[in-house]
């Protein structure tokens, strides 16, 4: 096996007791003190994550928008420069390659942020469709170390680290500005459900970014926080995540990510002619949310019943603690949707109980 | 880490204290708890329910791992933690105390010269 790779944070990271896992081979924190507990202090007040195994990719050129509105669902050339966008990337057969954000600079450069497990896959996808397009990719992953600062205080923090408006960035938009001295991409972007921004800097400026958003967060409660956090903040808030609710043969019609999927955008674009058909259709299973009034998780991977059948299974499961019970999703056969659904827990049955996502109020 | 003297040990990481009438308290070490993380859910046996030595009798789970619990010792169950329950972090917050998670009877005293003591134990949990 091929030695783990280490984010610039991993020193930062493991000085102050992260738990270090690996984690599609990189070694990250997934807790520090306590999943829950960090959790709860992000909902609350503020957690800081090294997300920085986060893949990025440069798409320039004068084709650089109708490359991406080729490749990506969502419609890019109605993007205003300084936006960023929700995106998936599907294969012809409307599976999904990944999902990730469309930063858009201007109409001839963009930089993409991919998930860490698909980097290189992602990178040789778009290489492959690059051609007949005036346009460059680039991996610059190693570019950036990439810091997710969320939270009901987190711009209040930030906002004593930098002289970037933050009042009149909105949710969804980016500014190129200095955090405690260091050049950024600030973005108001996230993957928990509350405010915050994630912020983009070079890999040598990362450790004292972190020292200081820490030192100015720590006496208004903020906590550094581990990928367990962010697992449970996600499906919380109802996030697909690449390789539970999205995967190589989920759609997006499956996972009720149609809105992401412009099909009445001009450009013609990679998976819509197999998406049109499966929405016509009506596809042959869904993604369901579920409660269950327990607070016995339903790990992923759980096959779910309906009358005693195998109807499904489920994809991601874990411990809600703002709801004190366990939470989850699961991928069902369509036929099945209105029927109790419940899942064998080592001999008892555990009932299912569909409900529609967020689980909680969310306050981006 | 805390391993306190006065108790007996298993490999599996769970802690007996031996009472005076033939019973004993049974719960999950501090390294247990620690390696676990946020212990949501502890599953326990109804009072009566009898187990051989190293039978699971029980499932602690954590928001990261279910965790099946293995009797150390032929026992009879005489009560369970029912404050668990609710509050399953306890086993987090005070795992030799009020993290206990069983109470059973003995069955067979000749099986407790197998359980380990603090030193034999703490060799274990600090490899």
């Amino acid at each position: 096996m091929s030695e783990l790779r280490r984010t610039p944070l991993h020193a930062f990271n493991a000085t102050r007791g992260g738990r270090m896992v690996d984690f599609a081979g990189w070694d990250m924190p997934v807790q520090f003190a306590s999943i829950v507990e960090e959790h709860r202090a992000t909902r609350r007040a503020a957690g800081l994550f090294d997300v920085s195994h986060m893949g990025e990719a440069s798409v320039t050129g004068p084709e650089a928008t109708a490359f991406l509105d080729f490749v990506l669902t969502n419609d890019i050339s109605s993007m205003e420069s300084g936006r960023a966008l929700y995106s998936l990337m599907c294969y012809e057969h409307g599976g999904v390659v990944d999902d990730l954000l469309v930063y858009k600079k201007s109409d001839d450069d963009y930089l993409l942020c991919l998930n860490a497990s698909n980097t290189a896959k992602d990178v040789a996808w778009l290489e492959s469709k690059l051609s007949g397009f005036e346009a460059k990719l680039d991996d610059v992953s190693d570019d950036y170390a990439l810091l997710a600062l969320q939270g009901p205080k987190a711009l209040e923090i930030l906002g004593g680290l930098t002289s970037t408006d933050l009042g009149s960035l909105s949710y969804y938009w980016f500014a190129e500005g200095e955090v405690a001295g260091k050049p950024c991409i600030i973005s108001r972007t996230g993957y928990t459900g509350e405010q915050g921004v994630e912020l983009f800097v070079s890999p040598g400026d990362a450790h004292e970014l972190a020292e200081a958003i820490v030192g100015a967060g720590e006496p208004l409660g903020l906590v550094l926080a581990g990928l367990g956090a962010r697992d449970s903040l996600r499906l919380e808030a109802g996030y697909s995540l690449y390789g539970h609710e999205i995967e190589e043969d989920i759609s997006p019609v499956q996972a009720n990510l149609m809105w992401t999927v412009k099909l009445k955008k001009a450009a013609d674009f990679i998976g819509k002619a197999a998406l049109i058909a499966e929405k016509a259709n009506g596809p042959s299973r869904k993604i369901v949310f579920f409660k269950t009034g327990s607070r016995r998780i339903v790990r992923s991977g759980t096959e779910v019943l309906a009358n005693g059948e195998a109807v499904g299974k489920v994809v991601s499961g874990t411990f809600s603690p703002v709801l004190n019970e366990a939470i989850g999703s699961a991928l069902v056969d369509a036929a099945s949707l209105q029927a109790e659904l419940s899942v064998d827990m080592r001999g008892k049955s555990m009932r299912l109980f569909q409900t529609k996502p967020p689980f909680i109020e969310l306050n981006p | 880490m805390n391993i306190p003297q006065d108790l007996k040990y298993t490999k599996d990481h769970e802690w007996l204290k031996l009472l005076d009438n033939g019973e004993a308290i049974i719960g999950i070490t501090d390294y247990a708890q620690q390696s676990l993380g946020d212990i949501t859910f502890v599953e326990l046996p109804e009072a009566g329910d009898r187990f051989d030595s190293g039978a699971p009798f029980g499932v602690v789970e954590s928001v990261k791992a279910a965790s099946d619990l293995y009797m150390p010792i032929d026992a009879e169950i005489v009560e369970g933690n029912a404050e668990l329950e609710d509050a399953p972090e306890k086993v987090n917050q005070s795992a030799f105390e009020e993290g206990w998670i069983v109470k059973i009877k003995i069955l067979d005293a000749s099986q407790i010269s197998g359980l380990l003591d603090a030193a034999a134990y703490a060799e274990i949990a600090e490899n």
